[in-house]
């Protein structure tokens, strides 16, 4: 964490982009392949995230007085599994077709680190506005990492986006077979630590 | 009672094979990049996984069976489980440390990096929806185990020898190992078929 204070603004940028979940932490990896063989299905996972990271990190940062620093990993496991049982009934009610094809993974997103390393790190340091654009931040950029992906799987996989056809001919099968959720992810991750390395002299991802 | 043994055998078979969780399902992807550097540990994370996998399983199943169906509370599955999960890990980890040290010092840093991982909570989810019994639920619990521990032990023997391979630069790290585990995806997507349940 840098010494100086960040601007809301600044904040939600970094979410987005400085320390973005998939392509740049590298953590939070499992969903990013199993769910994005089509766009609808990562654009609703994403969705459901936003909503968790920024409630979790709300409701930790409003109770980060009280909670004991030797018992907060259970707290903040038992305030991310309430927000996601929230999300997991009101998309088992509302989104009935889409629930059936990700509803394992909604409920997945209990055990995402980035989630809790966010409460962690941030929300349990600092005051509730931050953190809620923290947690946006973070959140929205998982979102766009999940939009990036989906739409080169969907678009080479099935020739189509959102379910609607864009290009005829013999699509190729292997990007929504699950080997090309890897194959994608490894090189769109390589795409961005050469945009990195060549245009901004960044060192490319830590990673693992 | 009446054990089916084949049954058994099959769901072993494909929870290991052909739904194996990393490469179809792609879940516990965070430990098992993470991991997959050195054969060592790889080996140690297989072996406190499964483990824990299977004793998670069945504690899971019995408070499932037992405490939440009569009382109707199926509605706070996620949070029962993963608070089943980290009391135990928490507890093995313990009891560990003061029964068999040498073991702990072995295993026990791999005991902290299973809560997170997404494939123990899967389990029991996976479990409670399909309405395994009891055995049904360990035999799937210690398929997945076995699955993910192969998966880690294939990775990491590749890994192992991708250290002095020589590798573009924005690729190096992560982004090899994603392509690298898409091959082998692909190799998996052979045992499709296999076994229809």
């Amino acid at each position: 964490m840098s010494l100086k204070p960040k601007s809301n603004l600044e904040l939600i940028k970094n979410g987005m982009f400085g320390e973005n979940t998939i392509f740049r932490m590298a953590i939070s990896l499992c969903p990013s392949i199993a769910v994005t063989n089509g766009m609808k299905n990562g654009v609703a996972l994403g969705i459901s995230v936003v909503f968790v990271q920024t409630m979790v990190n709300m409701t930790i940062s409003l109770m980060r007085k009280f909670i004991h620093p030797k018992i907060r990993i259970p707290i903040f496991m038992l305030v991310i599994a309430g927000y996601v049982t929230i999300i997991d009934l009101l998309m088992a009610t509302y989104a009935r077709p889409i629930y059936k094809e990700i509803g394992l993974y909604i409920q997945i997103i209990v055990a995402f680190a980035s989630i809790f390393a966010r409460a962690e790190v941030y929300a349990s340091k600092n005051k509730v506005f931050s953190s809620a654009c923290d947690g946006f931040g973070m959140g929205v950029g998982f979102l766009l990492a999940m939009i990036v992906i989906s739409f080169f799987r969907e678009l080479l996989g099935k020739g189509t986006l959102f379910g609607y056809p864009i290009v005829s001919g013999s699509p190729l099968l292997i990007m929504i077979l699950p080997a090309g959720g890897f194959l994608a992810v490894g090189l769109l991750m390589g795409f961005f630590n050469w945009i990195d390395m060549r245009f901004f002299g960044g060192k490319g991802a830590s990673g693992v | 009672m009446h054990i089916d043994f084949v049954k058994l055998f099959q769901l072993i078979v494909s929870s290991a094979l052909i739904n194996n969780f990393v490469f179809t399902m792609f879940l516990g992807l965070c430990i098992f990049f993470g991991v997959s550097k050195k054969m060592e540990t790889s080996v140690g994370m297989s072996i406190t996984f499964t483990m824990v996998m299977v004793v998670s399983a069945a504690l899971s199943w019995v408070v499932y069976q037992f405490i939440m169906i009569p009382l109707q509370l199926t509605f706070l599955k996620i949070i029962i489980f993963i608070g089943i999960v980290a009391a135990f890990v928490q507890s093995a980890d313990t009891i560990m440390k003061k029964v068999s040290p040498t073991m702990y010092y072995k295993l026990g840093v791999y005991l902290a990096l299973i809560t997170t991982n997404c494939i123990i909570i899967a389990v029991p989810l996976k479990n409670a929806g399909e309405q395994y019994n009891f055995l049904e639920s360990m035999a799937f619990a210690l398929g997945s185990g076995i699955g993910f521990g192969l998966a880690l032990i294939i990775m990491a023997s590749i890994r192992e020898k991708l250290e002095v391979a020589d590798v573009p630069r924005p690729f190096r790290g992560l982004p090899i190992s994603f392509i690298l585990a898409g091959l082998i995806a692909l190799a998996f997507t052979g045992f499709s078929g296999l076994i229809t349940l």
